[in-house]
């Protein structure tokens, strides 16, 4: 591809995709930060979840271990 | 301590300072490639959290735009990806000016279907260059790769679009 065909390439691409213009951010954003700093601090770990499965388990499977788990506690 | 120091420590009102310093720069540099002003708010507030997560990672000797500018560049190529396994959506009236009146409208989707279907590399790369004439250097920057990769992905970029605009029977 020669140098007139690239500028005709370039050229008609920017027809049809024009650039974007200096688009203003017209608010702050902060607050959605905010939002989903709160939102993922309140998510629970996949871990925590599997030792609280796991512990289910072993209270259904060992019910006489429910004092001496409220005992630690 | 400096405000990049106490950042890399986990300070939270040095990510505040930051958000607030950079939040425009990050937003205008995601629009240019996600072409839709509601889309770059989202990315925006994506750059930081993944800023937020990698701060422990940050070397306050470096400039924090360029690193900025680097997590923004990934997450906005990652929304360009997951629009293109999407159907295909309309050119933001908000982003972009008038399309040239001279090219009909069937031309011009014929372009934009074949650009978009351009590895999101090469897209990327001939976004910034071609279309926002953007600085080679400051793409490579923004890219994580060198001067010669953004230039070969440019070049790779055009003669495929070329290749598929002529099998359209549009020939530029």
């Amino acid at each position: 591809m020669n140098d007139r065909d690239y500028e005709n390439l370039r050229a008609t691409l920017r027809s049809a995709l024009p650039p974007v213009a200096d688009v203003e951010l017209s608010r702050d954003l902060w607050p959605r930060m905010i939002e989903r700093l709160d939102r993922q601090s309140a998510r629970v770990a996949w871990f925590d979840w599997a030792l609280l499965a796991l512990l289910s388990v072993w209270l259904v499977l060992f019910p006489n271990a429910l004092p001496a788990l409220f005992y630690h506690l | 301590m400096e405000l990049l120091e106490r950042f890399a420590d986990g300070d939270p009102d040095a990510f505040e300072s930051l958000f607030r310093q950079f939040q425009r720069e990050v937003y205008s540099w995601i629009v240019r490639i996600a072409r839709d002003p509601a889309a770059a708010e989202d990315l925006t507030v994506e750059t930081f959290w993944r800023i937020y997560r990698a701060q422990a990672h940050f070397d306050p000797a470096r400039s924090f735009g360029a690193w900025a500018r680097r997590i923004a560049t990934n997450a906005a190529v990652d929304y360009v990806k997951s629009r293109r396994k999407e159907t295909e959506l309309p050119e933001s009236s908000a982003a972009a000016p008038e399309a040239n009146p001279g090219i009909r409208r069937e031309q011009r989707d014929s372009i934009r279907r074949a650009f978009r279907a351009l590895p999101a590399q090469l897209q990327l790369a001939a976004t910034l260059a071609l279309i926002e004439e953007r600085d080679y250097g400051e793409i490579a920057s923004a890219l994580g790769a060198s001067k010669e990769t953004v230039k070969s992905r440019v070049f790779r970029a055009t003669r495929l679009l070329r290749e598929k605009l002529k099998r359209m029977g549009w020939e530029p």
